[in-house]
């Protein structure tokens, strides 16, 4: 098998490109790590910008010179290119489940998060409610497996990294209660086994350099830590 | 053997032999939602034969709410008794669970480069055309300017192309099929001109679209939807 080039543009503290991380991991694929500056337009490299020019974002996955983009399609993608170790079962109603969760975290879950911590202090109170019930949903999807892909990690389980680590540091910083853990054990044991994984606890970002990140970022957004 | 030979041929050129004989596909949806009408496209492509069950969402029945708890909408397709929600991942599962006349490509690259576009519709061009209908003033000039935007890339990935999924319809182009109805019906009602002639391409793909033996006639009533529509600008633009 001739060498084939990998490369990932990704940010340290992206949630999505860490998906990409994970995913490449888990297939045992090796690839050359390309750190991004996504806060400022005008750093972001040429190669950024001629691979992604809709979004000019991060993650991109670049196989042989082809561009991949939007994360939860690159999982696809891999997934389809080395089949060892899937991340989708093969079952098409067992697919859809997965591609279903997978959607719903990025769309249902994660926006009032944004909007609890960026919304005004009406919204604020709505937001968390609404990070609320999805865990809840979450919680009752686990029923009782280890993993949301069962035995092992699969695409739902990637696509939460954002709970299981970067929502648990947001926590941390602003004070807001997402995530209960006595209402939540399933979930909660799920972030702990999550973030253990060999294939995951490499491709997290580091925890006081998230934290300090995290402090800084609500600072400058206006967040008041009197309320 | 003559006169079975004939009865044959009858039954080839008379009957609809559905590609799922002995599967139940049921199909929850209303007979305007375009998101529908994407997985009423698929399953023609496919040749399968379904049951459609039109729902009142102002009034949504059990069944629905069981098939949908999490988000209560159409469509939502069942199969065998196994419902599966979200338009975009019930094209996916009628691709994955029925192989003939593929909706997306079995090169990896390809399948990307379908979903991403098919993602780019749902998520930048749905919520701007739903600003441009139901704004005015100054957020109806900004809805505008990111919808001009928009199209920009549309075009540019419409280049060479007779559809989006090159010469044969895929993911892509049953996502974007509702511009191919929808905009004329809101160029209607609005009086504004949301596709104009900067996008000849995309103008050329709405005709080809709609052309296609799989979408010919099967748009819903004409006036219908105007009258739908209009109602629902004027309740969005009351008259001062």
């Amino acid at each position: 098998m001739g060498e084939e080039e990998l490369k990932v543009l990704g940010a340290w503290g992206s949630p999505f490109s860490r998906r990409v991380e994970i995913a490449l991991e888990l297939k045992g694929v090796p690839f050359q790590y390309i750190e991004e500056n996504v806060f400022d337009e005008k750093l972001k490299s040429p190669l950024l910008l001629k691979c992604n020019p809709v979004h000019r974002k991060v993650p991109v996955l670049l196989h042989d010179g082809k561009p991949v983009v939007e994360s939860l399609i690159i999982l696809e993608y891999i997934d389809e290119t080395w089949k060892n170790n899937p991340i989708l079962p093969p079952d098409p109603h067992r697919r859809a489940q997965a591609r279903f969760w997978a959607h719903f975290i990025d769309h249902k879950c994660m926006p009032p998060v944004w909007t609890a911590l960026l919304g005004s202090v009406e919204e604020r109170e709505k937001a968390v409610e609404e990070v609320r019930e999805c865990l809840k949903t979450l919680e009752g999807v686990l029923d009782g497996n280890r993993f949301f892909g069962g035995e092992t990690i699969g695409l739902v389980d990637i696509a939460a990294n954002f709970i299981a680590y970067w929502l648990r540091a947001i926590q941390e910083v602003s004070g807001l209660d997402f995530m209960n853990e006595d209402q939540l054990p399933l979930l909660t044991k799920w972030c702990e086994e999550f973030v253990s994984c060999n294939v995951v606890k490499e491709h997290l970002p580091p925890r006081d350099k998230l934290i300090t990140f995290m402090k800084n970022w609500l600072s400058a957004n206006g967040w008041s830590w009197t309320d | 053997m003559k006169q079975m030979e004939y009865l044959f041929l009858f039954l080839e050129q008379n009957c609809v032999i559905a590609n799922n004989m002995g599967e139940e596909v049921k199909l929850y949806k209303t007979w305007s939602t375009p998101f529908g009408l994407r997985v009423v496209w698929a399953l023609k492509l496919k040749g399968i034969d379904y049951e459609s069950i039109d729902e009142d969402l102002s009034n949504k029945s059990d069944l629905l709410l069981h098939y949908n708890p999490v988000y209560k909408k159409v469509p939502v397709l069942v199969h065998n008794g196994n419902p599966i929600s979200e338009s975009t991942v019930i094209l996916e599962y009628i691709d994955d669970t029925w192989k003939q006349n593929p909706i997306l490509s079995q090169d990896p690259v390809e399948r990307a480069r379908q979903r991403f576009w098919a993602k780019f519709n749902e998520e930048k061009l749905l919520p701007t055309i739903w600003a441009i209908f139901t704004t005015e003033g100054k957020d109806l000039e900004e809805a505008m300017a990111a919808w001009v935007e928009n199209l920009k890339f549309v075009e540019e990935e419409l280049k060479g192309k007779k559809l989006f999924g090159g010469e044969k319809m895929g993911l892509a182009d049953l996502v974007f099929g509702w511009l191919a109805n929808l905009i004329g019906i809101f160029e209607e009602v609005s009086g504004l001109k949301i596709v104009d002639e900067r996008y000849p391409l995309l103008l050329t793909w709405m005709q080809v679209f709609s052309e296609l033996p799989v979408i010919k006639e099967t748009w819903p009533p004409h006036d219908k939807m105007i009258t739908k529509y209009r109602a629902l600008y004027e309740k969005y633009h009351p008259a001062k």
